[in-house]
């Protein structure tokens, strides 16, 4: 019986298809930014068709270099632009709005049930809300453009059941580094996941996107965590379209069925240059750190920026400490309650939203000998700047260990 | 700001049948590694192919000889969605990756820029010539022959039409 992959790309491609079957599949949503844009409008003119098959339905965020800081830059800016107007393609969100794994959530363009395209690798985040999402490169982008369809081969699915308390202290982010940690960085290769277990229902919406944000970490092709009330509410005034929520049956047929209890699970740590290279932060405390980067696809929410700001409140931090909020609307609101205030007092940074440090272009890049811990998904050898090294954790790890100049333990403090 | 790509395209056109000077890497080579965040900026593609695989041996650009092949090992191309990898080492003169397997979406990249990829575990050191027939998935090193995991017959289309660019203008839309 049909997993939920298995549902919706069987309704995107107009006949029933199970795992490993080919599809033509017909798109909900195509998303694509300033990074990979450039490449695929490039492919879409090259292709010789006019007209976009739907310009309600392709999204372009700029985040990934913004605002431009070359002249190259402002020009790629300046050629993706004059192309979005030509093609009537509305949905534009130009620099400051945000990255776009948090701006399709917040103009209620991930919807359960949908089928969600983007030229981006994180593009799997929008699983959170139940929708099928993955992502793709820039020709395979313009192929989208051009025709709103694109083959897939429909994904074996994984079972993730997750069940125990999170203990204070211990986040959303733990919980994927962990699972990271276990299924290896190719664990999960051409596969679906889908997230299930009492500690998954309990996780905010913003704690699921972390979550399915970092399943391409293991391979995945999307992860997913079913739709349920906290999604409806999220979405309730926000969702751009009528949409029909899709559950597996009861008897799918998984690949693989793995079970966590994270009742005792410790902060957790991804040393360089592997995500899933993660220990216990018990084994990592008292590494120095040169620089501490907040925010990201992954982990710039208001919850996390939030949760930074009660660690830091009052305190001055010993390293340089970079915050990027994911969107404007996160930006205002952590302006208006105050907690951008205490983050500026304790001597963090605050760049405009968008990517920033985490691919190494801009606004935080490290240099050879120097250490980041980062809350954002890669630390790949040379991604924040070449020879650098990063640590990945989560937010409230980021906070305690910048106060610390070293990486430290949050239970210490929370 | 698009260039002419043509000096700088030293891959060679047939792409059923290739002998080639073999580069190893090992497992996980990530997007980054291969062409580095800050290189994006560019549709010079040029610009890719001299910093290919920076991030492992800086010198590799200047060494990579036009028909050369990569062997590497588990999870090739893991990591963001850039089509700016495989336009590196297509752009470099790679002829041909083979690793024991690939990140889905190197996978789709690589074809949709006409980079031939194949999927197997070979035996060799780096520096020997290996054949390969990618059409029928068969790579020789020396005596030993390796039956690789053939590519799907539409994707194969592909391949040999130079890309996705090159194969939808031969065959109009879906």
């Amino acid at each position: 019986m049909p997993t939920i992959s298995e549902k919706i790309l069987s309704r995107a491609a107009g006949k029933q298809v199970v795992a490993d079957d080919f599809v033509i599949a017909n798109i909900d949503y195509a998303m694509a930014h300033d990074g990979t844009g450039v490449l695929a409008v490039k492919a879409f003119k090259e292709m010789g068709v006019k007209k976009v098959w739907d310009p309600g339905r392709i999204i372009i965020p700029f985040d990934h270099y913004t605002p431009a800081h070359t002249d190259t830059g402002a020009k790629l800016h300046q050629g993706i632009r004059q192309w979005i107007r030509e093609q009537g393609i509305t949905n534009f969100f130009d620099i400051g709005e945000g990255i776009c794994h948090q701006v399709l959530p917040e103009n209620g363009f991930a919807l359960p049930g949908k089928l969600i395209i983007g030229a981006d690798s994180h593009s799997c985040t929008y699983g959170a809300f139940g929708a099928f999402a993955t992502g793709v490169g820039a020709t395979d982008m313009a192929e989208i453009f051009v025709s709103g369809k694109l083959w897939l081969r429909v994904p074996q699915t994984i079972r993730i059941t997750v069940e125990g308390k999170l203990s204070k202290g211990v986040s959303a982010k733990d919980l994927t580094l962990n699972i990271i940690k276990n299924i290896g960085t190719d664990g999960a290769n051409y596969k679906a996941i889908e997230y299930y277990g009492e500690t998954i229902q309990g996780l905010s919406m913003a704690q699921r996107m972390t979550l399915c944000n970092m399943s391409i970490e293991m391979g995945a092709k999307t992860g997913i965590v079913p739709a349920d009330e906290k999604t409806f509410t999220y979405l309730n005034g926000k969702a751009k379209e009528k949409y029909e929520p899709v559950y597996a049956d009861e008897d799918a047929n998984y690949c693989e069925d793995l079970y966590y209890d994270v009742a005792n699970l410790e902060p957790q740590i991804a040393k360089p240059h592997e995500v899933d290279n993660v220990f216990n932060i018990s084994e990592v405390v008292g590494t120095p750190l040169d620089q501490v980067f907040i925010g990201s696809c992954t982990n710039g929410r208001y919850e996390d920026l939030e949760a930074v700001a009660k660690i830091l409140h009052g305190k001055q931090v010993k390293v340089r400490t970079i915050v990027l909020p994911a969107s404007r609307s996160i930006l205002i609101k952590a302006t208006e309650s105050g907690v951008i205030s205490t983050l500026l007092k304790a001597g963090a940074v605050i760049a405009p939203p968008g990517c920033g440090p985490c691919l190494g272009a801009h606004q935080g890049v490290i240099c050879e000998g120097e250490t980041c811990l980062s809350t954002s998904n890669r630390n790949f050898k040379g991604r924040m700047g070449a020879g650098g090294l990063i640590y990945l954790s989560s937010p409230q790890t980021a906070a305690v260990s910048a106060l610390r100049g070293e990486i430290a333990d949050p239970r210490e403090v929370i | 700001m698009v260039t002419n790509n043509k000096n700088n395209n030293k891959n060679i056109n047939n792409i059923n049948k290739i002998t080639g000077k073999v580069w190893k890497f090992g497992d996980n080579v990530d997007t980054d590694v291969i062409i580095p965040g800050k290189y994006l900026r560019t549709t010079d593609f040029g610009i890719f192919a001299a910093h290919v695989m920076e991030g492992i041996d800086p010198q590799f650009s200047t060494k990579v000889q036009k028909g050369d092949v990569i062997v590497a090992g588990e999870n090739f191309g893991c990591g963001s969605s850039r089509e700016q990898a495989p336009l590196a080492l297509k752009y470099a003169g790679v002829a041909c990756v083979i690793a024991s397997s690939f990140a889905r979406i190197f996978f789709r990249n690589a074809i949709n820029v006409g980079l031939p990829i194949i999927e197997a575990r070979i035996d060799c050191k780096e520096g020997d010539i290996i054949e390969i027939d990618t059409e029928n998935g068969i790579i020789a090193h020396g005596n030993v022959k390796y039956q690789a995991t053939k590519l799907p017959e539409f994707l194969q289309e592909i391949l040999a039409d130079g890309g996705l660019v090159g194969h939808r203008k031969k065959v109009g839309v879906v």
